[in-house]
């Protein structure tokens, strides 16, 4: 099972209304499913993801949030509204992120650290844009257009008066790490927030 | 001996005659004292009669969806393509009918029937027809067949309309609805060329006041008009430029008015055909039947509140190049879908050839639709 599942789960109420920007093949919202009894929607535009989340019973509805935003749902319609390993590919987060909120009482995303150690190493080193096993693009064909590091997400939360309720800095696989804490924005890899109002 | 059939065909298949002897009140005020269906059946009912998938035909659709009724018929039924042995609606799994609608031309009571009261056809006095008789007319035939719940009901354009009805008509007794390159209302656009089709044929002379059956003769050049023009808008400028572009019958102009293009040529022979195989006063029914679908008038036109009622799961399928149901009329039903909270999944797929891709197989299409369809069969598969 995938690590951030585990760490995502208590944050989602037993029935809560959810809904999942990006939603992949819908590994995410199936786990909930079935683990906390939620119901609602994915988003999705890749043909191979709508079909799987099809496949296994999960709600998918195909939208462009770059293209057609996310106008057509109303305030308040969720409990959480989901954002996994999305928000640096799209147009404009601080935008999605404010819709975020405005369509659930909860948002949790999850990002890419562009502070970690490494990336800032080979950027010195090398006088290139980095490039990892989490960011295997070159910087002309990328989806990740919009990165950040965790003090650029947390300043942009404090502009938009977004309260962050907890973060979990954990490595690219989802595990735990010491050091993670000790140092996140130099040390950690990839960050779950959860946010609200 | 080898089958004549591919082997993904239902085969050899025998429209049945079902009568319905208890009066039907229909929304129009008037009531049909009694009516036959013609109908199709493929597939086994299983034991529990939980498999069973309604399928309901679009304009000028009727009860023959797959198969053929001869080993001599050049072509199967209308939606071959995705009814059969391993095709999305799998007829190994589910037990499926399709019949052909009141008021239609292929079996079923319809305007070229007997008038019960005056022993001749009924021709414009048969009454008029919505999507909501149809779709009681369908249940009537659900209780013959033993069937308290479809599966799912399905269809395309106002075939999806009649399963969109069915959700919230009655809510208990299907459960998917899959509603494909339909509407939840026609635009004025769309009501505007159903319009268009209804004047050819009631100003050609020989619809006698739809009463040419009587005067032995038929509106043909009417229907004919009808179909060209419906015909234009269930195909794209992209499709059509691939297949006629400006190609022109003879080497040169021939400066004068008969058939100069290619195109001209297809869609006159598309509508002459047309005109041979079906009932003026039928294509009258079903573009007003269209015209007339709204399931959100009776709420205030809140759209939500009407899907509120359903509490089926929906597939929504829609076409790019769709421009007759354009994907954003789906997209208004799924939206209204999610604010009544309502279990909905949806797709835009990509195809050129406007709102007729919904009877062509493409394999995204293809396989969205079977993979929701395994997941419905799943469901009775488990509880049987």
């Amino acid at each position: 099972m995938r690590a951030d599942l585990e760490i995502i789960e208590p944050w989602i109420e037993d029935g809560a209304r959810v809904l999942d920007l990006g939603c992949g093949d819908g590994t995410l919202l199936d786990y909930l499913q079935r683990q906390k009894n939620v119901s609602g929607y994915g988003l999705e535009i890749n043909p191979e993801h709508i079909e799987t989340c099809i496949s296994r019973g999960v709600n998918v509805i195909e939208q462009d949030l770059d293209k057609q935003g996310l106008g057509n749902f109303r305030d308040n319609t969720f409990d959480t509204v989901l954002m996994t390993q999305a928000l640096q590919a799209v147009r404009r987060p601080d935008m999605v992120l404010e819709e975020m909120l405005r369509l659930g009482r909860e948002g949790i995303v999850t990002f890419p650290n562009f502070g970690y150690w490494r990336l800032r190493w080979y950027l010195i080193r090398r006088g290139r844009m980095p490039m990892s096993s989490t960011l295997p693009h070159t910087w002309y064909n990328t989806p990740n257009i919009h990165l950040c590091t965790f003090k650029d997400f947390e300043a942009l939360c404090y502009q938009h008066h977004i309260r962050i309720k907890s973060r979990t800095v954990v490595d690219d696989e989802h595990r735990f790490r010491w050091f993670n804490r000790l140092w996140p924005n130099m040390l950690g890899q990839i960050a779950i927030y959860r946010v609200t109002r | 001996m080898s089958e004549p059939f591919p082997a993904d065909s239902v085969g050899l298949v025998e429209p049945r005659l079902l009568h319905f002897a208890e009066p039907l009140t229909l929304e129009c005020g008037r009531q049909l004292p009694h009516y036959d269906l013609m109908v199709e059946t493929y597939g086994t009912l299983n034991a529990d009669a939980s498999n069973g998938v309604l399928i309901c035909h679009a304009l000028s659709g009727n009860h023959h969806a797959a198969g053929y009724h001869s080993p001599n018929d050049r072509k199967p039924g209308w939606w071959d393509s995705c009814i059969g042995p391993g095709k999305p609606i799998d007829t190994d799994q589910f037990y499926v009918v399709s019949l052909n609608n009141l008021g239609g031309c292929h079996g079923s009571t319809g305007p070229a029937s007997q008038n019960p009261e005056t022993g001749r056809p009924y021709g414009p006095d048969f009454p008029v027809i919505t999507v909501r008789d149809w779709v009681n007319s369908q249940a009537r035939l659900a209780d013959h067949l033993g069937i308290q719940q479809w599966a799912a009901v399905v269809g395309g354009s106002l075939g999806g309309m009649q399963a969109l009805d069915w959700s919230t008509t009655y809510p208990d007794r299907l459960r998917h609805a899959v509603v494909i390159a339909a509407t939840p209302k026609l635009t004025a656009q769309n009501i505007a060329f159903n319009e268009v089709a209804r004047q050819a044929i009631t100003s050609d002379p020989d619809f006698c006041a739809g009463r040419y059956l009587e005067e032995k003769t038929m509106p043909r050049q009417g229907l004919m008009l009808a179909r060209m023009v419906g015909h234009i808008t269930y195909l794209s400028d992209a499709s059509m430029g691939e297949k006629f572009g400006r190609e022109l019958r003879e080497q040169a102009y021939q400066f004068g008015f008969d058939v100069e293009f290619q195109v001209e040529s297809y869609l006159r022979y598309q509508g002459e055909r047309f005109s041979e195989n079906f009932d003026a006063n039928t294509y009258l029914l079903m573009t007003r039947a269209l015209d007339y679908f709204d399931p959100a008038r009776p709420h205030g036109n809140d759209l939500s509140a009407a899907m509120a009622q359903a509490s089926c799961r929906f597939l929504v399928l829609s076409f790019s190049s769709d421009w007759r149901f354009a994907p954003a009329r789906s997209e208004e039903l799924v939206n209204a879908l999610i604010d009544a909270r309502r279990n909905v999944s949806y797709s835009q797929i990509e195809a050129p050839w406007g709102h007729d891709a919904f009877l062509i197989p493409t394999p995204r299409y293809t396989n969205l639709f079977t993979a929701y369809m395994q997941r419905v069969a799943k469901e009775h598969t488990h509880a049987g």
